[in-house]
C-alpha cells in the first residue's frame, strides 16, 4: 500500500461557525468516500473500512459535532438534524468541491446523513449513499404512523419489537440518569459491552479515549431530534442511489424498519450482512469496504442519470444563439431535457432540433424576456408541458455600446428591459415555481465581466450587467434555505452573434453595420468559443459555484478590481467600444 | 476597387459536356467505393480503391491525390498540419461518417468532387446531409446576384452559424470554399504529384494565380481581401464543408459562371438525388 493511502491528513472545516475535525486518506484525485460515524463513536470506528478503501479512494472521515476533536455546540438546538445535515454538505464542499462524493454512514451518522441525502438537490453533492443501522427519522415517523393507523397483528408486532429494540432511546430522554450512567462507569465497561454483546474483540485504540465525553454530549442528538421528527414527520425523498446494508444481528435497529423505503428512495439497493451493530465495522471492515467499493463504482460517472421523471429539466432563455445554444446542447449531452426560448422562434427551434440529436427531449418557445407577462406565461407553460425545471439559465441579452450621455433614453430602456428586466422576470417566474416545488435546483444568470469592469463606452450595458450581478447575490441568500443555488456567469469576450446585433449610440445605419463588422472581427480574432462558456455553466450548476468569471480577461479584471480598483476606474476612460 | 474588364467565359458547350462527363465519372467511382466500403476498412485502402476505379475508368492524371476521411476526421478535428489531410490508418467503424474526395483529370478536363457517406446509423450525419442542400441553393442564389466571393463566403458562414454547425472548409489551405478550374494544358509529367497536387495542376494553378493576381482577382475563393470581387466567368469547384462536433460532410461540384448566367454544371449527382428522394418528388 502506498504512503498516500495510509497517511492520515488532518484539517478542520468550518460549518456554520463550528469547527469539524476532518481526517483524509488516499489519493484526492480518486473518487471521494465520506464516512460518517454514529453514537457513541468517533471517526476511529471506521479505521478498518477507511484503511481498505484508501487503496483506491479518497477517504474522508470527520468527528461529528460534539464528538472527538470537533467543536462542541453550546445548546441543544445546535444538535438539530438540519445542522447535522449541513455539516455533511460543508465537509463534502471542502474536500471535493468539484465532484459529488459517496457517503457511507453508520448508526446516528446514518440518521444525519439521511437528512443531507434527502435534502432537495442533494444529488449535486452526493453520488451514492450506503446506510447502516440508522433510519431517516422522518421515514421512521411515517413508518410508525402507518402501523398505528392500521394496527394489523403484524403491524402491532413490528411496533412492539422495534419498541423493544429502542428501549435505550427512552432512557436517553431521562434527564439525569443517562449522562450519569456514562460517567459512572458505562464508558469503562464499553469494551466489555462490545465484546460480550456485539462480538467485537477488544483492540488497542478502541474505543476512543474521548468516549465518556462523546457519549454524554451525544445524548443531545436523541433529545434534540427524536420527538419532533417522529411526531411530525416530513416527506423526505431522494434521487441519490442508496445502498441499505441490513445487519442481521443488530440489537438496535430491526430489519423491518426499512419496509416500504422504496417510496422515498426509488433507486434503492438492499444488502444483508451477518453482523452485529458494531461487528460490521470493527470485525468486518473489509467486507463493508468491498460493498461500498462495488456500489460506488456502479454509480460512477452517472450520478444523475434519471433523477426525476425523464431526466433533469433545464430552461435556457435566449437559447437560439451563442452561449444560450451552446449551454442547451451541453445539458442535452448530459441527458437533460432542455427547453429553450428566444425572441427568434426558428432559432430556438433549431437549438431544440440539435438537442434532440443527443436523444434529449426538448422544446422551443417564442418569448420576449423583457415582457414580464410573457415570461410568467412561459414558466406556466413549461411547468404544464415538462414540469418544474431543475436548472434555469437566464441568458438572453443584447449588446449596446455608447457613452452615458450619448445613450438615448430609449436605448437605456431597451438595454435595461432585456438585460436586467429579462433576468428579473425569469428569476421571479421560475424562482417561485422552484420554491413551491421544494426540490431545490440552480438558477444561472448571465452577467458579464462588464459587471465589474467599468467602461465609458458601455455605460448602459455594464450597468445592466452589474445589476444582474447584484440581484443574483441577493437572490442567492434568499433561495439558499430552499437549496436553490444562484450562479452568476461573467464572460469576457466570446465569439457569438452578439456583436452582429450590438447597437451603437449616435451612429447612422451604415456606420452601425461597419462598426458591427469591425467588432465582430475583433471578437472572432479573440476566438473564445461559446462552448467553453457552456462548459463552465454546467460546471457551476454541478458544483453550485456562486460567481464564475470566464476567459482570462474576465478573471484578470476581477482580480485587478480587488487589488487596484482605482486602476480599473482609470482604464474605464479608454475608448474600448 | 477598380473593376477591370472581366475575361470572357472560356468554354463552349463541347467543353462543358466534357467537364460534366468527368464529374459524372468521379461521382460514379465514389459511389462504387461507397457501395464497397464497410467497417474494418482503413482510409488508405479506401483511397487506393478509389484511385484504382478512377484509373480503370480512364483517368490519366489527378488534380490532387484522392482523399478519404473517416470518423471525426470528416470534421477535420485535431488537424494541425496539412499532412493530416492525407489518408491514414484510421479504421472505419459502425456508425461512422466518411468523406471521399477526388479530382480526376481526363484530357485536361478536371473534376473535383466530394462525397459524404456513413455506415450504419448516424442521426447527426442525417441532419447535416439534409441541411447541405441549403448551402447549394444559397451559393447559387448569392453568385447569381453577383455578390463578391467574400460576401458569398460570409453568407455561407452566417448560415452555418444559424444552423449551429461550424465551418470546416476554413481548415483547407487558404481557408478556401472553392477554387477556379481551368483546362490543364501543362506539359509536366502526368500522374506525378507534389504535396498531393499533380505537377500539371501546380503548373496551371501557378500560372493562373499569377495571371489573376495581376488582374486583382483570385482563382481561390475564400473570405479575405483577395476575394472581394464577383466570381470570374469560368468554372468554379465549390466545396462547402460543414461539421457538427465529430461529424463532417461536404459536397464539391462545378459551378458554371458565364456573363449572363450562373448554374450548377450538373444536377444529376448523388446528394441532389438524395434530397429529391427525401422530398418524394422522384
Ligand atoms: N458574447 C460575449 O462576448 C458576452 C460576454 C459577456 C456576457 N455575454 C452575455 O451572454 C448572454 C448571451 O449572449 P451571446 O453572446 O450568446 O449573444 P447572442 O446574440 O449570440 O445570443 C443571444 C440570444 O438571445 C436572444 N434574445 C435577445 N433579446 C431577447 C429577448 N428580449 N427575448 C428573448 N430572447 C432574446 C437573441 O435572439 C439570441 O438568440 C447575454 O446576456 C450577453 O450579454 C456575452
Amino acid at each position: 500500500m502506498t504512503g498516500r493511502s495510509t497517511e492520515i491528513r488532518r484539517r478542520t472545516v468550518d460549518s456554520g461557525g463550528l469547527r469539524l475535525a476532518v481526517y483524509e486518506q488516499g489519493d484526492p484525485t480518486h473518487p471521494t468516500v465520506l464516512l460518517v460515524h454514529g453514537y457513541p463513536d468517533d471517526h476511529s470506528v471506521w479505521d478498518d473500512v477507511a484503511h481498505d478503501l484508501a487503496a483506491d479512494h479518497h477517504v474522508v472521515r470527520y468527528d461529528t459535532r460534539g464528538s472527538g476533536a470537533s467543536g462542541v455546540p453550546a445548546r441543544r438546538e445546535d444538535y438539530r438534524l438540519e445542522l447535522l445535515g449541513q455539516d455533511l454538505f460543508a465537509v463534502a464542499d471542502a474536500v471535493s468541491p468539484d465532484r459529488p462524493v459517496h457517503v457511507v454512514a453508520h448508526d446516528w451518522g446514518s440518521v444525519q446523513s439521511w437528512e443531507a441525502i434527502t435534502t432537495p438537490g442533494s444529488y449535486r453533492r452526493f453520488a451514492s449513499y450506503t446506510s447502516m443501522s440508522g433510519p431517516c427519522l422522518d421515514h421512521m415517523g411515517h413508518w410508525m404512523r402507518h402501523r398505528l393507523r392500521r394496527p394489523t397483528p403484524r403491524h402491532v408486532s413490528q411496533l412492539l419489537r422495534q419498541g423493544l429494540h429502542s428501549w435505550y432511546i427512552g432512557l436517553f430522554h431521562l434527564p439525569v440518569l443517562a449522562p450519569a450512567a456514562w460517567k459512572l462507569g458505562l464508558a469503562r465497561l464499553w469494551p466489555k459491552v462490545l465484546s460480550d454483546l456485539e462480538a467485537v474483540r477488544p483492540r488497542p485504540g478502541h474505543p476512543q479515549p474521548t468516549l465518556a465525553k462523546d457519549a454524554v454530549r451525544g445524548i443531545e442528538l436523541y433529545r434534540a431530534n427524536m420527538r419532533p421528527s417522529i411526531a411530525k414527520p416530513r416527506e423526505r425523498h431522494t434521487e441519490v442511489p442508496v445502498q441499505l446494508i441490513t445487519l442481521q444481528r443488530d440489537r438496535y435497529v430491526s430489519e423491518f424498519l426499512s419496509e416500504g423505503l422504496e417510496r422515498w428512495v426509488p433507486r434503492l439497493t438492499r444488502r444483508t450482512l451477518n453482523a452485529t451493530h458494531w461487528s460490521a465495522l470493527l470485525e468486518k471492515g473489509p467486507v463493508i469496504a468491498g460493498l461500498v467499493r462495488e456500489f460506488a463504482a456502479r454509480d460512477h460517472g452517472s450520478p444523475r442519470q434519471e433523477p426525476s421523471e425523464g431526466g433533469e429539466l433545464v430552461v435556457v432563455t435566449g437559447g437560439g444563439s451563442g452561449i444560450g445554444r451552446a449551454t442547451a446542447l451541453a445539458f442535452a449531452d448530459q441527458g437533460a431535457r432542455v427547453v429553450v426560448c428566444d425572441r427568434d422562434l426558428p432559432a430556438a427551434q433549431r437549438t431544440a432540433e440539435l438537442c434532440a440529436l443527443s436523444g434529449a427531449k426538448s422544446g422551443a418557445y417564442q418569448v420576449d424576456v423583457s415582457d414580464g407577462a410573457a415570461v410568467h406565461a412561459f414558466a406556466k407553460q413549461v411547468a404544464a408541458d415538462f414540469g418544474v425545471p431543475d436548472v434555469v439559465v437566464n441568458n438572453a441579452g443584447v449588446g449596446h455600446s455608447g457613452t452615458f450621455l450619448e445613450t438615448t433614453e430609449e436605448e437605456w430602456r431597451r438595454v435595461l428591459d432585456v438585460n436586467l428586466w429579462g433576468v428579473i422576470h425569469g428569476c421571479r417566474a421560475f424562482g417561485q415555481l422552484m420554491v413551491d416545488h421544494g426540490q431545490g435546483g440552480q438558477i444561472v444568470n448571465l452577467a458579464s465581466a462588464a459587471a465589474y469592469l467599468p467602461s465609458k463606452v458601455l455605460a448602459a450595458y455594464a450597468t445592466s450587467k452589474s445589476a444582474v450581478f447584484m440581484l443574483s447575490d441577493c437572490l442567492r441568500a434568499e433561495l439558499a434555505p430552499h437549496r436553490i443555488g444562484v450562479s452568476t456567469i461573467c464572460p469576457g469576450i466570446v465569439n457569438t452573434n452578439i456583436t452582429r446585433t450590438t447597437t451603437f449610440s449616435g451612429l447612422g445605419e451604415d456606420e452601425q453595420a461597419a462598426r458591427q463588422a469591425k467588432v465582430s472581427k475583433m471578437y472572432a480574432r479573440r476566438g473564445f468559443p461559446p462552448e467553453k462558456v457552456a462548459a463552465e455553466i454546467v460546471r457551476a450548476v454541478r458544483t453550485g459555484k456562486a460567481v464564475v468569471p470566464v476567459t482570462v480577461e474576465a478573471k484578470a479584471a476581477k482580480l485587478l478590481g480587488r487589488i487596484s480598483p482605482g486602476l480599473l476606474r482609470a482604464a474605464a476612460r479608454i475608448n474600448a467600444g | 476597387m477598380a473593376q477591370q474588364q472581366l475575361p470572357r467565359f472560356p468554354f463552349d458547350d463541347k467543353d462543358l459536356a466534357k467537364f460534366r462527363e468527368v464529374q459524372q465519372l468521379a461521382y460514379h467511382c465514389a459511389e462504387q467505393v461507397a457501395a464497397w466500403i464497410e467497417p474494418g476498412v482503413t482510409e488508405r485502402r479506401a483511397t487506393a480503391k478509389l484511385r484504382r476505379s478512377l484509373v480503370q475508368a480512364g483517368v490519366q492524371d489527378f488534380f490532387h491525390v484522392p482523399f478519404a476521411w473517416f470518423g471525426d476526421r470528416t470534421a477535420f478535428r485535431h488537424f494541425h498540419t496539412p499532412l493530416q489531410f492525407f489518408a491514414g490508418s484510421r479504421v472505419l467503424k459502425e456508425g461512422m461518417p466518411y468523406v471521399l474526395d477526388c479530382a480526376p483529370v481526363v484530357d485536361g478536363y478536371t473534376a473535383d468532387i466530394g462525397y459524404g457517406g456513413k455506415v450504419g446509423e448516424n442521426p447527426v450525419w442525417d441532419l447535416l446531409a439534409q441541411d447541405l442542400r441549403v448551402y447549394r441553393e444559397l451559393i447559387l442564389r448569392e453568385v447569381k446576384a453577383r455578390r463578391t466571393l467574400a460576401e458569398v463566403y460570409a453568407a455561407v458562414d452566417a448560415q452555418i452559424a444559424e444552423h449551429g454547425y461550424d465551418n470546416r472548409h476554413q481548415v483547407y489551405p487558404g481557408r478556401v470554399i472553392g477554387h477556379q478550374v481551368t483546362r490543364t494544358t501543362a506539359r509536366g509529367p502526368a500522374g506525378v504529384n507534389l504535396f498531393g497536387f499533380g505537377v500539371r495542376t501546380l503548373q496551371t494553378l501557378g500560372r493562373e494565380l499569377v495571371k489573376e493576381r495581376l488582374e486583382g482577382r483570385s482563382p481561390l475563393w475564400a473570405g479575405g481581401k483577395a476575394s472581394r470581387h464577383a466570381p470570374t466567368p469560368g468554372l468554379w469547384a465549390v466545396e462547402p464543408h460543414i461539421g457538427f462536433r465529430t461529424v463532417g460532410i461536404k459536397f464539391e461540384e462545378l459551378l458554371v459562371v458565364t456573363e449572363e448566367d450562373v448554374y450548377w454544371l450538373d444536377d444529376d449527382l448523388p446528394h441532389v438525388r438524395r434530397w429529391a428522394l427525401q422530398e418524394g418528388t422522384v
